[in-house]
């Protein structure tokens, strides 16, 4: 039996969702593992597994991180955001709510990674241009709309956002400097 | 009620952007896909695939997984329970787990069952295996080769259940597939024509990639009784194999589909639903197997194809006659390759009035992964090659595109394949609005730029089969049960808005359900863009069930004749009068319970539906690009993409145009930047989402002009025809057609830029030594005209 099935557990402290969670782990343990299959979690996404494609994105202190890259250990002590997160008592998120009005969701499956990073977008950059958009949102792939209405989306929670909060909070620092994973992926890829 | 009553009803839920009824479970994460399910005492399955293209399997130990704690199987293609071992819906070519031999690396040759996916991971590790090589046929021109190994002894291979496609006469060899028309002196109008266009075309295997790997769960109950939850497009052909490999009654075998990650045609048919359903049926437990994205490249892929073809005309530009021959790379083993092989074939000559054309396909098994459905297969693969040599004829003979396609496209009601059905489209209306949304005549901007438009038609609709049934509960709400898979194409909201218009309930009044094939009723699949057109017609038919036993009722209930009556906002009216649909099931069954329930079904109308008695409709793949290219680097950038949705009645317009926008994002995947590479040795270079570009948001055109053409033509609800693939095809050609129009001729797909950059010096030493059109000018487009 090789070493890492022997190693002491540990015990992960840290918030999901506004919740403290304790949580006894392997050091192994993969983030997006622990949120799917010891939180039931599973509105975060695995499908690439390597930190390509955005589909299990979550926020750490805000940052959008890839889950399946993530060591489980690494949130110990921060605060984790899931699309379980987002909606409230009185409803969606003006994020979720504008990617439902401008039809931007199609399987659905990468699209809890998409609101999340644009949450960290818009916290950023409440006014983001086309530009900046597809630069953040370069880290995302999805293979069902095209982007076109993702943009509108974006577009959309941005308005939405500054329609109920008109004097919004300074930008946190940049995710680039914050990231966990080095600096997030955009642009084209691979050989094209 | 008569068709005449909904017809002559004013709509109110169907035409309009109704918001996708799955929405908001999608976008909080509560939506549940395969993965996201658990079952009590689940294993964790992990397979062990060969590294080799093609070898014999010497000896496998697997003692030592075995022995691992927290292993509870270990499966290999000896130990598979099944009846027969071998599937494949078209030929039965497949086992279940390798057998003796391995044909592709990526075979699955071992399973392992553990308690958790960690424990399986390791497993698979501490398994040996020996393997013998054998020689190799990678590629199509090997496996034609004289010399070639034989995959499998073709002659001997059985047909699958939904094989479909006449009868198999195969020599030996490596041909699993030959599809062949003529029609026409071909000869004597090749010898007579004023311009021929030759060319020989390279198309590559391309991965689906749907976000989400196949992933599937398998419950046995007993010997007899198996439960698969799976990422399934076509549960009850998937029911129907695994009944057929474990010799059990369809009833026995229960398949059931969550929301789906995407599909795009690689979760058609049968695919991780055998291994898991063996590998639970060995463990005693429920287990589950999800594919990692690198395994999900391996299980299924577009063909890659090789082709000549041919294109006769006169001098002033009139089609005369077309040949092709084609070969489509299918993989070790065929999966869905005869039906993607007469789709292209059937496509191969384009919506043209021709006087003479021939065309032969052949499926190819080579010694690289299965290829199998995607996305308008068939009129993906050869409608580029068709359109370059069409617009090369029209630059001979002085006529741009816009007009070659005036000039020679067929018209609504003439023949686009003998003993099929007429064509059902204005194609020349749909090419103007290309041409309209291009700005067809407005001078192009500086720069290497072109602008490009294609067309082609698609066999939609499968086999047309499809049933439906709508519950009326006692408080007037409405349950929908239905088969079709909800892939993200907003099947269950265009079903609801069907329901909600026949039953003239609001659309928060239905509930659709997903595919149960215990629960919910026979729909032959969900691809081929025909869930609208077929499975929504029968979803018509069964609330228009309900309607008329409402009616009934009603008629009772104000003792008048049915024809005095109408339903309006949820209740029976006559006049001013009105009693709500609860009130009507309460009177009806005399207390608040009870239900109505709607059949609908749709069959072939005439005939048996066949292949080649159909299409159902012909969907209609059109599409146009400006491109722009860089002359140093030989990038492509797409400046505006256009597609036509020729769809009959747009029930949704919202979800029209999101499959057209999906389809040319795929689009220009294809045209650019995708292809599977497989190195000498059969292996897949490519294998990770880093090496393997799909579009990017940043790879998309800043406008995207979609055209929804509603001419009520099609045979669906309101006359609907489906919609989904057309654009990929169109917008993938027409790219291919802009680059041309650039002076840039590719003959080999994705237009890389060291292809583009090769072919942009290629023109510049074309133009030093042009020649223009004579009777004897047979030249290639691409290279020599030789090949296969």
């Amino acid at each position: 039996m090789p070493p890492e099935k022997v190693a002491p557990l540990m015990t992960l402290e840290t918030t999901v969702n506004g919740r403290p969670v304790s949580l006894p782990i392997e050091p192994r343990a993969i983030l997006l593992d622990v949120l799917r299959d010891r939180l039931d979690l599973t509105g975060t996404k695995r499908s690439c597994d390597s930190q390509v494609c955005g589909a299990c994105t979550v926020l750490l202190d805000g940052t959008p991180v890839s889950a399946c890259c993530t060591l489980a250990y690494e949130a110990g002590g921060r605060e984790i955001e899931t699309i379980e997160g987002l909606a409230g008592p009185n409803g969606l998120h003006p994020i979720q709510q504008a990617f439902v009005d401008t039809d931007a969701i199609q399987c659905g499956f990468c699209t809890p990674g998409f609101v999340l990073t644009t949450k960290a977008l818009l916290a950023e950059n409440p006014r983001p241009t086309r530009a900046a958009i597809e630069d953040y949102l370069g880290g995302n792939l999805c293979r069902c709309t095209g982007y076109w209405n993702i943009l509108d989306a974006v577009e959309d929670a941005a308005e939405k956002l500054a329609a109920v909060s008109p004097h919004p909070q300074p930008p946190l620092p940049s995710s680039r400097e914050r990231g966990l994973n080095g600096p997030r992926l955009s642009g084209p890829r691979g050989p094209s | 009620m008569t068709a005449t009553d909904t017809e002559v009803r004013a709509r109110t839920a169907i035409g309009h952007d109704a918001p996708r009824v799955d929405a908001v479970a999608k976008v909080t994460g509560a939506g549940q896909f395969a993965g996201d399910l658990k079952l009590h005492g689940m294993a964790y399955g992990r397979l062990l695939r060969s590294p080799y293209a093609h070898a014999r399997i010497v000896g496998i130990d697997t003692n030592r997984a075995a022995a691992l704690p927290g292993v509870i199987a270990v499966m290999t293609g000896d130990d598979v329970p099944a009846a027969d071992p071998y599937y494949g819906h078209a030929l039965k070519d497949r086992p279940i787990l390798a057998i003796d031999r391995v044909r592709f690396a990526g075979e699955p040759v071992v399973a392992v069952a553990a308690e958790d996916p960690a424990i399986a991971d390791e497993a698979v590790t501490l398994i040996d295996i020996i393997y013998e090589e054998m020689p190799t046929a990678v590629t199509i021109a090997a496996a034609l080769a004289d010399d070639a190994p034989h995959l499998h002894d073709v002659v001997n291979v059985r047909a699958g259940l939904f094989h479909g496609l006449g009868e198999i006469h195969l020599e030996p060899g490596n041909v699993c597939y030959h599809h062949a028309f003529a029609r026409g002196d071909m000869d004597a109008v090749f010898a007579a024509a004023d311009v021929v266009i030759a060319g020989e075309y390279t198309f590559p295997a391309v991965y689906q990639y749907s976000l989400e790997p196949h992933t599937t769960i398998a419950q046995w109950t007993g010997a007899d009784d198996l439960t698969v939850w799976s990422s399934c497009q076509h549960p009850f052909l998937v029911r129907a194999e695994l009944a057929d490999l474990y010799a059990l009654p369809v009833g026995a075998v229960r398949v059931v589909v969550p929301y789906l990650g995407g599909g795009f045609g690689s979760k058609s048919y049968t695919k991780m639903e055998p291994i898991t359903s063996a590998l639970a049926r060995v463990a005693g437990r429920p287990v589950r197997i999800a594919n990692s994205i690198d395994e999900a490249m391996v299980t299924t892929r577009r063909h890659g194809m090789k082709a000549f073809m041919r294109t006769a005309a006169t001098r002033d530009g009139r089609l005369l006659a077309r040949e092709v021959r084609a070969w489509f790379d299918t993989g070790a083993y065929a999966d869905n390759g005869p039906r993607v092989v007469a789709t292209g074939a059937d496509a191969a000559p384009g919506p043209y009035r021709w006087e003479a054309v021939r065309v032969d396909a052949w499926g190819v098994y080579t010694n690289t992964s299965p290829a199998g459905s995607y996305r308008a297969f068939g009129a993906s693969h050869l409608q580029w090659c068709g359109e370059l040599q069409v617009d090369e004829i029209g630059r001979r003979c002085g006529l741009d595109a816009l007009q070659m396609r005036e000039r020679n496209l067929l018209s609504r009601g003439e023949s686009v394949r003998p003993g099929g059905k007429p064509l059902d489209a204005d194609l020349i209306g749909d090419i103007r609005k290309v041409a309209a949304s291009l700005n067809w005549e407005s001078p192009k901007p500086a720069g290497i730029v072109g602008r490009g438009m294609s067309v082609g038609l698609l066999a939609a609709g499968a086999h047309p089969v499809s049933t439906a049934a709508v519950r009326m509960e006692a408080d007037g709400g409405v349950v929908l049960l239905v088969s079709s898979t909800e892939v993200g194409q907003g099947a269950r909201t265009v079903f609801g808005q069907i329901v909600a218009e026949e039953l003239a309930l609001p659309l928060d009044r239905v509930r659709v359900l997903g595919g149960d094939t215990r629960v919910t009723p026979y729909d032959r699949s969900t691809g081929a863009s025909r869930s609208t057109t077929i499975a929504g017609l029968a979803v018509q038919r069964a609330a228009a069930d309900v309607r008329a036993q409402i009616l009934a009722i009603g008629a009772r209930l104000f003792d008048l004749p049915e024809t005095a009556l109408e339903i309006r906002a949820a209740s029976v009216w006559h006049e001013g009068e009105s009693v709500p649909y609860r009130d009507v099931l309460k009177a009806h069954f005399g207390m608040v319970g009870g239900e109505l329930i709607g059949h609908g079904e749709v069959r072939p109308e005439k005939g048996s539906g066949s292949y080649a008695e159909g299409p159902v409709f012909w969907e209609v793949c059109i599409g146009g690009a400006e491109v722009v290219v860089d002359p140093e680097t030989g990038r492509v950038t797409v400046t505006k993409a256009v597609s036509v949705a020729d769809v009959g009645k747009a029930i949704n317009p919202r979800l029209v145009e999101a499959q057209e926008m999906g389809g040319a994002m795929q689009g220009i995947g294809n045209a650019l930047h995708e292809e599977m590479l497989f190195d000498e040795t059969g292996t897949l270079l490519n294998a990770t989402l880093y090496e393997y570009h799909v579009p990017t948001i940043a790879d998309m055109p800043h406008t995207f002009a979609s055209n929804i053409v509603e001419n009520e033509d099609g045979p669906g609800p309101y006359g609907a025809k489906g919609v989904g693939e057309g654009a990929l095809a169109g917008v993938a050609a027409a790219i291919a057609t802009a680059l041309a129009d650039a002076g840039v001729i590719i003959d080999e797909l994705p237009a890389t830029p060291e292809r583009v950059w090769r072919a942009l010096r290629m023109h510049d030493d074309r133009n030093d030594e042009d020649s223009t059109g004579s009777a004897a000018n047979e030249r290639a487009t691409g290279g020599a005209a030789s090949w296969g």
